[in-house]
């Protein structure tokens, strides 16, 4: 490890180490630290991804691929099962990843581009002078260092300190995070085809379980509790998880337990300042209805990695530069993305068991393969009228986008 | 007053240093530490806690 660096990256998932990829091949000198011992592991995901998505950031490697989805299932409280062709599932069916060898192979990438990885080391506070953030203070197997960079990049994960440290507000309020526990199990009859969803006040409030599978027997089943309904006298995800597994799976071994936050807040007002851009969880950039955060991680990562090389070659790393390369172009893309998942969030978590069971059936004998989103929008409203209303920016949204299609054309 | 993190039952997740208002947590590798003298025993932390780990007395 040396004393300098052009950019320092805190947290090598999936956000860091693809920025720290992106900014060595720039040609930028790169340290890229992880605190726990192993990447990628405890893992602390659900593990789904985007098939074409992901195309976009790697090539695809077997080694880390459990299981390949051709659809999705939702079931409404009463039972009610709705099927989806893989086009239409939203962002995150696709492949199941084993996040362990996945986020061990971005971040060898990164090296491969050039970048020095350093693992068990972690960021105890950061280096601000002049008002920038010019470095961060280290530990490594209980020594200290002092490393200095141009940018510092925060990808420190839901728990992400270093925002906070340079006077970011990355505070999630209850309403702002899924509390989530999930089982690898094994042993079990599991559709290796399929990933499951259920709904229901009484099974998941304000959130879902989710089955993925994993492979020859093996699912990752987990659940997850918008924070505003949990409670200190309330169950928790790991007993509404045992309630689940006992009766759906009630022969099957756990082999793992994994639990964790997901930022479900939508985007937050500042993830840069001098000297210093937040990405991935650490900038609550994850999807507020699915979840998600494995690819909008990647692409910020790369949008951050892009941004370090444009204002480290144009000799101003200040808020301003960083806003204008890199805040500027995310909130474009990722933003608005969870802005709008935002929405469909409110709306979803104020909903009753019958009327989430009314949506259900007004879904049922759809065909799906063909459904556009609009068409999708459209049965749902039927059905419920009042969503149509809370819903309305959405339409709003969708018909820019028509409109903006039909002058392209 | 007080905060009780049970480190037998603690899955290391992290969720808590998320909706820490005031930054008095933090994950370090597998186990959690509380800055006392920063932290309001508000509760939150007890309040989203997966497993039920942490133990916030008003």
């Amino acid at each position: 490890m040396k004393a300098t660096y052009d950019v320092l990256v805190i947290g090598a998932g999936p956000a860091g180490s693809i920025a720290a990829k992106t900014a060595a091949e720039k040609g930028l000198d790169v340290l890229l630290i992880e605190k726990r011992q192993e990447i990628g592991d405890p893992v602390r995901c659900a593990e789904g991804v985007n098939k074409e998505y992901l195309k976009k950031h790697v090539e695809i490697d077997k080694q880390w691929i459990c299981a390949d989805l051709k659809g999705s299932c939702i079931h409404s409280p009463d039972g009610t099962r709705i099927e989806m062709a893989e086009e239409i599932s939203g962002g995150e069916v696709g492949y199941v990843l084993e996040r362990k060898v996945f986020d061990r192979a971005l971040a060898d990438l990164a090296t491969k581009a050039g970048a020095e990885v350093r693992v068990k080391t972690r960021a105890t506070g950061l280096i601000i002078e002049d008002n920038f953030v010019k470095g961060a203070r280290l530990m490594h197997l209980g020594k200290e260092y002092e490393v200095r960079a141009k940018i510092v990049i925060g990808a420190d994960g839901v728990e992400s300190k270093v925002g906070r440290w340079a006077g970011i507000d990355t505070a999630l309020k209850p309403v702002d995070i899924e509390t989530c526990a999930q089982y690898l199990i094994a042993g079990a009859d599991i559709d290796q085809e399929y990933c499951e969803f259920y709904v229901g006040n009484d099974i998941a409030p304000g959130g879902y379980v989710w089955i993925f599978p994993k492979g020859e027997g093996k699912a990752n089943v987990g659940v997850g509790l918008l924070g505003s309904k949990t409670g200190k006298f309330k169950p928790r995800p790991v007993d509404y998880l045992n309630n689940f597994v006992e009766k759906k799976f009630p022969n099957a071994s756990i082999v793992e337990m994994v639990f964790g936050g997901v930022p479900v807040s939508g985007s937050i007002e500042k993830t840069s300042t001098n000297g210093l851009m937040i990405i991935g969880d650490a900038a609550r950039q994850s999807d507020p209805i699915t979840g998600g955060g494995i690819l909008n991680a990647m692409d910020a990562g790369k949008m951050a990695g892009e941004a370090a090389y444009t204002a480290i070659s144009a000799g101003d790393v200040s808020l301003g530069k960083l806003e204008e390369v890199y805040e500027k172009r995310w909130r474009a893309t990722i933003g608005h993305d969870i802005d709008m998942s935002l929405i469909v969030k409110n709306c979803f978590i104020n909903l009753n068991d019958e009327d989430l069971d009314s949506l259900a059936h007004s879904l049922k004998d759809v065909k799906f393969e063909r459904m556009s989103l609009l068409d999708l929008l459209q049965a749902l409203f039927k059905a419920n009228k009042k969503l149509l209303w809370d819903l309305r920016v959405l339409f709003k949204d969708a018909a820019k986008e028509v409109i903006k299609n039909k002058n392209n054309a | 007053m007080s905060i009780n993190i049970n480190r037998y039952k603690c899955g290391y997740c992290g969720a808590c240093v998320g909706v820490c208002p005031k930054g008095a947590l933090e994950l370090v590798e597998t186990w959690i530490e509380v800055d006392e003298s920063i932290c309001i025993v508000c509760g939150i932390c007890d309040r989203i806690c997966p497993v039920g780990a942490i133990e916030v007395k008003k």
